[in-house]
């Protein structure tokens, strides 16, 4: 596929468009204890059960940062191989909203703690990278639950003051896919540093979308609208689908766009106004009195950086070079920290004489599927790496064939058993004994003289038979390529 | 003893810790002369069932270690106590009961006093003549219809008529040393930082301080001590070394350079001011300390950089009096009208005022030159004094640019109202630790005080300059119990 043919355009008569997406990330961070307060962030609580009087805002309460949340974002911001600024000043948001107690929301504005990084992608065509804007700390709101009630509406306070890390990037994403790739990219390197879970079905990672859309070949960016609070790529991607056909069509019947706010509807799969630029809040946006500037040393960000584990790109580089692992099958392992472990452990347990293209495949194929079907984390295998180390050791070393090392694979899944074990006691063993097989052959052969002359004559395609009567003969354990052999030089 | 709401707090500690009098016997006394001065109106609430309890329980098993045993105390209503309704003068906190007790009341407690009761002060703090409270005016005891100042006029009116032996207030543009000034008593505006800001209702943070109000600067000193502690709760307490204040008290103040800074002589200032002012400077030359003029150029500016950062963060402050969680909640057709009509009727129209000068000054488009000017020429202002404490060691000024006035006198003109603050609002801005103490009388017989004000953690000094200028000035306060019957 060339670069050409891999562009998202959007084509109407004889426009082409280009559509220039940019994303606000909103991480939370992975942490025990609110940005500002002690109370616990622990996801399904029962409502309002992790609540302090921080977080509810009572009279005289005060905020105090949580040090660890702090790490948390400058370690994203070293993952993001950005800026790390030493002094960065918490602002206070001003809006009025039943689930925000403080009636502002303690945020960054104009000093972030995390200046300009970048995040490279592997896509198709090749790599491609998006720059970041910024990083910057924040606290979640409240959550207002309006359909318990005809007339009242509920407040559940155990996400206020949460604390969130917006991620900022630059308008450099140009289609649904690139947006795919660079939520997962992100989710990846947060989830190798353990800042963020990830987590989008419980709302650890949700994203404002930007969308333009301009002429092909133009250099001037067209008016955007704001795709508030997506929580699902694919979401994200079918709003962006939508939107930017929504602004094309717009421009081809000659109106302008306005910029604005807008909320997507998952349920119509399209974007609706939710505000114009002239209804904007004014936020009222100043330094948040009760907190002095956060101020980090050179030496707080060094011992950071040496805290920072091998990140999703390193390790592929790693893979490919020390493995020789393909980027592809490289990629398929880093994406998920989960998966490198699980692989790297493989690689471990597998000992001096590995075959490391066999375990990737079984991992890649055989595991995968079994992941798959069970709905289970790689985090959660039914197989250990050690015992699924051992199984491929046995395929490795001629123990047993790849044919019935699916069928001991089976036999693990429930309990992690021992491979070896199962193969000791079904005698699942391989039969590689010559003298035994040339008689089982033999046998095979008398048994059908017929088709043995058939194909002596030139009917290739009975080979195929021979093999599999061996194999029936041998209940699947005869050694297959032992059995190719001995077939050949007797027919 | 008939006398006991007379004595001063090292008095009625040394009698107390010498068995001459018991906690009871104290508690009752203030709580007594307290019951006969509701006139005054200095209480929004009373605990003195309760304090009598305490007193006795304390007198069963007395600990004399303790720097305030057994002492009852009524504090400013803007200090979170638990279980005990708290106001902040406010309607929209008219029936709020905290679960928690702020750092300096507890510093407090911890040290053996007992709670008498909360003190009225102007809403949420916001005023000069304790006027915007939503209990009513506080009347002060030095005559009938005269206002005690403000925001801490419960406190002062209280303390000088005698219902507390001390008191704490708490002071953003001078609500300590205004109300001190205007009562005759003494009152000390710690440097920023000093007293925890946890569980105070909060009007500016930046500008928040809580002190001590006493009828004495020895007494003054010791409840500094007690209240003046780093804390964790609050992100802008700072970790410095607090002195002994009333241990290390001393009035040799001998060749300390006091400024004299000519800005502080204002248009229209009472010839008595001066007078007074010029009183202070031959009292610091009989100390044997030395009288240096200077110049804090940016003085003039002080009062509309006060009135911009003050709202500004009073407005967010404030934000989180909505009807939603607590306090004061009106009824609404749907959400936004319930904030409107909770907010409409559970504020002040001094509040009002403020909270829209602050959303005012804080809106895209006027930002710049409100809000960020203002913080730039607080700066300069900061750097005035920084300036100053080159060549001296601390500074003299009236404490306010009049004598106390009358009830309604100025509530139809806010800023002649805010021009009270004058002398008062600089230091504030600067963080600095002030001091105001009972210098004099007016012709009508009426208080009139003395601010020092001191470098940055340098209370120990501005309490040994006012403890010896004290003693010079040999004060005596003019209280006729017009109001007991």
């Amino acid at each position: 596929m060339s670069k050409k043919d891999s562009e998202y355009l959007i084509n109407r008569k004889d426009n082409q468009y280009e559509v220039v997406i940019g994303l606000e990330v909103h991480a939370q961070i992975l942490s025990d204890s609110k940005l500002f307060s002690t109370s616990a962030t622990k996801f399904g609580a029962e409502p309002n059960t992790q609540v302090s009087l921080v977080d509810a805002a009572f009279p005289g309460m005060l905020p105090v940062i949580n040090e660890f949340c702090v790490k948390q974002a400058i370690k994203t911001g070293i993952g993001l191989n950005a800026k790390i600024n030493k002094r960065s000043v918490f602002d206070r948001k001003n809006y009025f909203y039943a689930d925000l107690p403080q009636g502002y929301q303690i945020s960054q504005f104009k000093d972030p703690i995390v200046g300009e990084g970048k995040v490279i992608l592997d896509m198709p065509n090749g790599r491609k990278e998006i720059g970041i804007e910024r990083l910057h700390l924040e606290q979640d709101a409240g959550k207002s639950i309006h359909d318990l009630d005809p007339q009242n509406t509920f407040v559940d306070l155990n996400r206020s003051g949460v604390a969130l890390m917006e991620i900022v990037s630059k308008p450099d994403l140009r289609s649904p896919d690139e947006v795919n790739a660079y939520i997962k990219k992100l989710r990846s390197i947060m989830r190798y540093l353990g800042t963020c879970d990830g987590n989008m079905q419980e709302g650890s990672l949700r994203a404002d979308v930007n969308v333009s859309v301009r002429s092909k070949g133009s250099k001037e960016f067209g008016t955007r609208c704001e795709i508030k609070n997506v929580n699902s790529i694919k979401f994200m991607q079918m709003a962006i689908e939508y939107e930017a056909n929504r602004q094309v069509d717009l421009i081809e019947e000659g109106k302008t766009i306005d910029q604005e706010t807008r909320l997507f509807d998952t349920k119509k799969n399209e974007t609706r106004s939710m505000r114009s630029k002239e209804d904007a809040h004014d936020y009222r946006y100043f330094p948040d009195p009760d907190l002095l500037p956060l101020v980090v040393s050179e030496k707080f960000i060094e011992e950071l950086k040496n805290d920072i584990p091998e990140l999703p790109d390193d390790k592929k580089k790693r893979f490919i070079e020390e493995f020789k692992l393909s980027p592809y099958e490289s990629n398929i392992l880093v994406s998920d920290i989960d998966t490198a472990k699980y692989f790297e452990e493989v690689v471990a347990k597998m000992g001096k004489n590995k075959d490391i293209k066999l375990a990737v495949n079984w991992i890649t194929g055989e595991l995968f599927a079994v992941l798959n079907s069970k709905g289970l984390e790689i985090s959660q295998s039914p197989v250990s790496a050690k015992n699924f180390a051992i199984l491929i050791n046995l395929i490795k070393n001629g123990t047993i064939s790849g044919k019935i090392a699916k069928t001991v694979f089976e036999l693990m899944i429930d309990g992690d058993n021992d491979p070896q074990k199962i193969v000791e006691e079904k005698g699942l063993k391989q039969q590689s004994d010559p003298k035994a097989l040339e008689a089982l052959i033999d046998k095979i052969i008398n048994d059908n003289r017929q088709k043995a002359i058939e194909y002596k004559q030139g009917k290739e395609k009975l080979f195929g038979f021979f093999v599999g009567q061996a194999m029936k003969a041998s209940g699947g354990k005869a050694n297959p390529q032992l059995i190719n052999e001995i077939l050949k030089k007797k027919l | 003893m008939s006398d006991i709401t007379k004595q001063t707090l090292t008095e009625l500690v040394e009698n107390i810790k010498n068995k001459k009098l018991s906690s009871t016997d104290v508690t009752k006394a203030f709580i007594d002369r307290s019951e006969k001065s509701e006139k005054l109106n200095a209480y929004i609430t009373n605990d003195f069932t309760s304090a009598l309890d305490k007193a006795k329980k304390f007198d069963q098993n007395p600990n004399f270690d303790l720097k305030l045993p057994g002492i009852p105390v009524a504090v400013k209503d803007l200090f979170c106590t638990k279980n005990i309704k708290t106001t902040a003068g406010s309607k929209i906190l008219n029936n709020f009961v905290p679960t928690y007790e702020s750092t300096v009341t507890e510093n407090i407690w911890n040290e053996g006093a007992i709670l008498l009761g909360k003190l009225n002060c102007d809403e949420f703090a916001m005023g000069s003549s304790n006027e915007t409270s939503f209990f009513g005016n506080v009347q002060s005891p030095i005559d009938e219809n005269l206002v005690p100042g403000g925001s801490s006029g419960g406190s002062a009116s209280a303390l000088a008529a005698q219902l507390t032996p001390v008191t704490i207030g708490t002071d953003t543009g001078g609500s300590i040393r205004q109300p001190a000034s205007f009562t005759g008593i003494v009152g000390l505006k710690p440097t920023y930082g000093s007293c925890s800001r946890y569980g105070i209702v909060a009007f500016a943070s930046s500008l928040d301080q809580a002190g001590p109000m006493a009828k004495n600067v020895n007494d003054c000193a010791l409840l500094h001590e007690v209240i003046s502690s780093y804390d964790p709760k609050d992100s802008t307490s700072i970790d410095f070394k607090r002195s002994h204040y009333s241990k290390e008290l001393t009035n040799n103040i001998k060749g300390k350079k006091i400024g004299i800074p000519k800005e502080y002589r204002v248009d229209g200032m009472p010839k008595e001011i001066e007078d007074l002012w010029q009183k202070g400077i031959q009292y610091i030359n009989d100390c044997g300390a030395e009288i240096i003029n200077i110049s804090l150029p940016n003085t003039s500016y002080a009062l509309p950089t006060y009135y911009i950062v003050a709202p500004a963060e009073a407005s967010s402050n404030l934000a989180r009096y909505d009807g939603v969680k607590y306090g004061f909640r009106a009824k609404g057709e749907n959400l936004i009208d319930m904030y409107e009509k909770t907010r409409s009727e559970g504020f002040g129209a001094e509040v009002q005022r403020r909270i829209m000068i602050g959303t005012y000054v804080l809106s895209s488009g006027y930002y710049d030159a409100y809000y960020l000017k203002a913080q730039k020429v607080r700066r300069l202002i900061k750097n005035d004094f920084d300036e100053a404490y080159k060549k001296v060691d601390a500074i003299l000024t009236p404490s306010t640019p009049s004598s106390a006035f009358k009830i309604g006198e100025k509530t139809n003109d806010p800023v002649s109202m805010y021009l009270n603050d004058i002398f008062t609002v600089p230091v504030n801005l600067a963080g600095l630790p002030g001091i105001s103490i009972p210098a004099g009388h007016d012709s009508k017989g009426y208080p009139l005080g003395l601010q020092i004000i001191g470098k940055a953690f340098d209370e120990q000094n501005i309490l040994n300059i006012a403890y010896a200028m004290e003693e010079k000035i040999n004060f005596k306060n003019k209280i006729t119990d017009w109001w007991i019957k």
